[in-house]
């Protein structure tokens, strides 16, 4: 088995496990509990904070536990959005976004407010004169994507908040993608609220944090015990808490040799592929997350050659594993300009920690006569030229 | 339908095993064109369009009324190739369907012999019955 499919979640570290263990067994209790058992909880949890604040570069009580990466980015936009909305109406964000960011602004478009989505070019880089010439006296609020998850491409997020602080607009990042292998020191990104969470950094699932400046103002999301200053009700998950302070501290840790590592193998992977015919790499060549191929095969739909793969012991996903239940084209891909055809046909491959040169090869090997044997069946018989025009090359 | 576990090894597949079976060993493919030449085609039928993410191409030697051959080509997901498959076995076994029988066709009838689909998968079937119709057409039209 070869597991591509590391931007869709991440195997647990074994040391992330060994900490996580005694807050599943015998040290249960609520942290917000009087007794020893509470304190202990509590303690665990806070200790975390710490930990990560120290990561982020941030105080620990800027930090809030959630749910979830995606719980995070509606914390954030949902909750700052509605909080400022006296003083303005108007949200910017990207084409690109994740869903957990793009379905946060569709939901405020049914609030009453003003939604602008800037272009990226055929890179998927922000167009940064768009963004600041869209930045109105209404503006509150700019969210973009550090790394997307379809198509890896990092975006300049200092260059961004740059222009957020010379407007004063608050600026969000869902940096889930991001966290293993890019800088996500807080005062050197600029950022105000930053969205990470565990399950892609060899953590567990179910748990994320949202970093929020002092003074920005969100309102809750989710109503109860009055957990996380009242932001983040319900009793938090410890034992996922504490895992994710292990498995942040981890990849951090191992954060530039594993890029350097996993980047070389990424290429290969690249030019391999690529070298078959009719094919084409989505998304900037370099300013690229180091694990993330996104391809296109021409004439040949990307689930069927998901099947194909997975029959050969290779798991990958079509762009997003989020998406793969809809048949609509990627909307990331259709951002960068391409047409449907290019849409259909691409796959995500993402590596990660326990990939090696001998998976690499091994895919390298095993592709070609996976694609040829669909393009075979296939009732299409074009070419990059044809379907791209002038935009080949 | 979905999440059957493979006997074997306990794996689960996201579609029927009779899907699968058709997605990997597809019958009656025209992977080569000298297939078609062979089969001496005097129908074909084309649908979809590369934009919604499905093609089909359909060819049929008919005669004395009944589909003796059917071969194809697909671009589209696993369902739609195994759909495409499941259909030319369905009208050319037992010494072909009449062109009345294959004309009622509809994609309940090759989703049942599928052993069902994903309801988000079901218009993957939905075109192969309209490949078929559309050969059928051509057939009819040549001959008038």
């Amino acid at each position: 088995m070869i597991y591509l499919d590391n931007a869709a979640t991440t195997r647990m570290d074994p040391d992330v496990l060994k900490e996580m263990l005694p807050y599943l067994k015998e040290r249960f209790g609520n942290p917000s509990s009087m007794h020893y058992m509470g304190m202990e909880a509590k303690n665990a949890v806070e200790g975390s904070r710490k930990k990560i604040a120290n990561h982020l570069n941030c105080q620990p009580e800027e930090l809030i536990f959630t749910g979830s990466g995606t719980e995070s980015d509606n914390l954030a936009i949902l909750g700052f959005a509605r909080q400022n909305k006296e003083r303005g109406n108007h949200l910017i964000t990207s084409k690109i976004e994740h869903p957990a960011v793009m379905n946060c602004f569709k939901q405020l478009e049914k609030e009453g407010f003003n939604i602008t989505y800037i272009d990226v070019d055929t890179d998927g880089i922000i167009d940064l004169k768009q963004l600041e010439n869209a930045i109105t006296a209404k503006t509150i609020l700019v969210s973009v994507i550090y790394a997307n998850n379809e198509i890896g491409v990092i975006q300049d997020i200092p260059a961004i908040t740059d222009i957020c602080r010379k407007n004063k607009v608050t600026f969000h990042t869902d940096a889930c993608q991001a966290t293993n292998y890019l800088e996500i020191d807080v005062k050197k990104l600029g950022v105000d609220m930053m969205t990470i969470n565990a399950s892609k950094i060899y953590g567990p699932k179910g748990v994320g944090v949202l970093f929020r400046r002092k003074g920005t103002g969100i309102q809750p999301i989710i109503f109860g015990g009055g957990q996380e200053s009242g932001l983040r009700a319900g009793t938090e998950n410890v034992a996922n808490i504490v895992g994710m302070a292990k498995a942040l501290e981890l990849a951090i840790k191992m954060g530039e040799k594993e890029s350097a590592r996993i980047g070389k193998l990424r290429d290969r992977l690249i030019d391999g592929l690529l070298e078959l015919p009719e094919t084409r790499l989505n998304g900037h060549p370099t300013k690229r997350l180091p694990n993330n191929v996104n391809i296109s095969f021409l004439n040949i739909e990307g689930e069927s050659l998901l099947l194909m793969m997975g029959e050969e012991g290779i798991y990958a996903s079509t762009g997003s594993a989020c998406s793969s239940s809809k048949l609509e084209p990627s909307h990331v891909i259709t951002a960068i300009g391409m047409p449907h055809e290019i849409s259909h046909s691409s796959i995500r491959m993402t590596l990660g920690r326990q990939t090696t040169k001998k998976d690499i090869d091994q895919v390298l090997d095993k592709m070609p006569g996976i694609v040829e044997r669909l393009r075979k069946i296939s009732a299409l018989n074009m070419t990059m030229e044809h379907v791209l025009g002038d935009k080949h090359g | 339908m979905a999440d059957i576990k493979k006997k074997e090894t306990g794996q689960q597949w996201f579609y029927s095993d009779t899907v699968k079976e058709h997605f990997l060993h597809p019958h009656n493919m025209a992977n080569e064109d000298k297939l078609i030449d062979e089969m001496r085609p005097n129908a074909m039928g084309e649908v979809g369009s590369p934009a919604c993410g499905d093609v089909m191409k359909m060819w049929l030697h008919i005669d004395d009324g009944r589909i003796k051959k059917c071969l194809w080509r697909t671009f589209g997901c696993a369902s739609a190739i195994a759909s495409t498959s499941v259909l030319s076995e369905m009208v050319t076994e037992k010494g072909g369907m009449t062109l009345e029988e294959a004309e009622k066709i509809r994609p309940k009838d090759i989703i049942k012999r599928l052993g069902g689909l994903p309801p988000l998968k079901v218009h993957c079937s939905v075109l192969g019955d309209q490949a078929l119709r559309a050969a059928i057409a051509d057939y009819k039209k040549k001959a008038e």
